[in-house]
């Protein structure tokens, strides 16, 4: 240990916010980089998921009924 | 030869390997990087110049290592992109970039907050530092060409060009501190000759580069898969891949 006490180790002769500030923010935006790629691969999957699931349904479904040509009176008046 | 480069291009065989690599560069890339940054924070001797404001160079150095290595790795695959047409390359060139942006903005803010004790500024215009802003702009540039254009073969040769265009920037970066008089040190470590620190100094360092460049192999790895089931979600293996749940 380079430190004679725990303050010690926390304060770094003065040197300490400089330090601290420089591990923090980058511990910050590794952390944040890592889980937010992550989140967004698991977002990815759900939703090309749903749409095959969508998809498949659609599919799946009873056939659409035929169009049906009924006569029409139109009056000529 | 032929048929492992074509492997390579193949998205499918990269999702397979990339999954099955992915948990040990994630654990082996946290343990170096903790054992790399515990021991440099708590463990290793103060520099009799700097004291203890020193120990910002075992996030400084890597983050800046990475920034300039994972340029050159885009630059790389950029030249594949535009002479082959692999797709491969362009999908790791468009998953990279932002990593590459964060590790530069990482080693500019770690670099102003080591100078302030250090040189007693917090910025200064000179070679080393300035050449590092372009890089950043350069990662930026990349990610915003990329988004602009809608069609994506356009945007992959577009942002590839601009990828190499800016290539010249990293000689520059490397040599800046040997061409002009720059308050920025000279490189820790050099390949040919021995470090000119004590061995507890740089062994930690040593650990924390390779720590995050495996975790940088991680971010990629999930990053590439993300934009490959993106690009290939009508093809069957996707499908089977999404419905399974598995990747």
């Amino acid at each position: 240990m380079a430190f004679d006490s725990f303050s010690a180790f926390i304060a770094m002769e003065g040197h300490g916010p400089y330090v601290w500030t420089c591990y923090g923010v980058f511990a910050v935006l590794l952390v944040g980089l890592m889980i937010w790629s992550s989140r967004h691969h698991q977002a990815v999957m759900a939703s090309c998921k749903r749409r095959y699931q969508q998809q498949e349904s659609s599919n799946s479904a009873r056939p659409k009924q035929a169009a049906t040509f009924a006569r029409v009176e139109v009056s000529q008046e | 030869m032929w048929q492992f480069f074509h492997k390579l291009g193949s998205p499918k065989w990269f999702f397979g390997i990339a999954t099955r690599f992915m948990p040990w560069l994630l654990a082996i890339g946290i343990i170096l990087l903790l054992v790399g940054l515990v021991w440099g924070l708590a463990f290793a001797p103060k520099d009799y110049l700097q004291g203890n404001s020193y120990r910002i160079i075992f996030i400084h150095v890597p983050t800046a290592f990475l920034a300039q290595s994972i340029y050159i790795m885009m630059a790389s695959a950029a030249i594949v992109t535009l002479v082959w047409r692999m797709k491969l390359a362009d999908v790791f060139v468009k998953a990279v970039a932002p990593v590459g942006l964060v590790f530069t903005f990482l080693s500019l803010f770690t670099g102003a907050v080591w100078g302030k004790p250090t040189w007693g500024t917090w910025w200064v215009w000179d070679a080393r530092l300035t050449s590092m802003l372009i890089l950043l702009f350069l990662y930026g540039g990349a990610i915003a060409l990329d988004r602009a254009i809608n069609d994506e073969k356009s945007a992959a040769r577009a942002v590839a060009v601009l990828v190499l265009v800016g290539v010249v920037n990293i000689p520059i970066i490397k040599y800046s501190v040997e061409w002009w008089n720059t308050l920025h040190q000279p490189a820790t470590f050099k390949l040919t000759e021995k470090p000119s620190m004590p061995v507890e100094m740089w062994v930690p360092l040593l650990l924390s580069v390779l720590g995050l460049y495996l975790l940088f192999g991680w971010l990629a790895c999930m990053r590439m898969k993300t934009e490959i089931v993106m690009r290939e979600q009508k093809t069957r293996w996707v499908r089977e891949l999404v419905m399974a749940g598995r990747g």
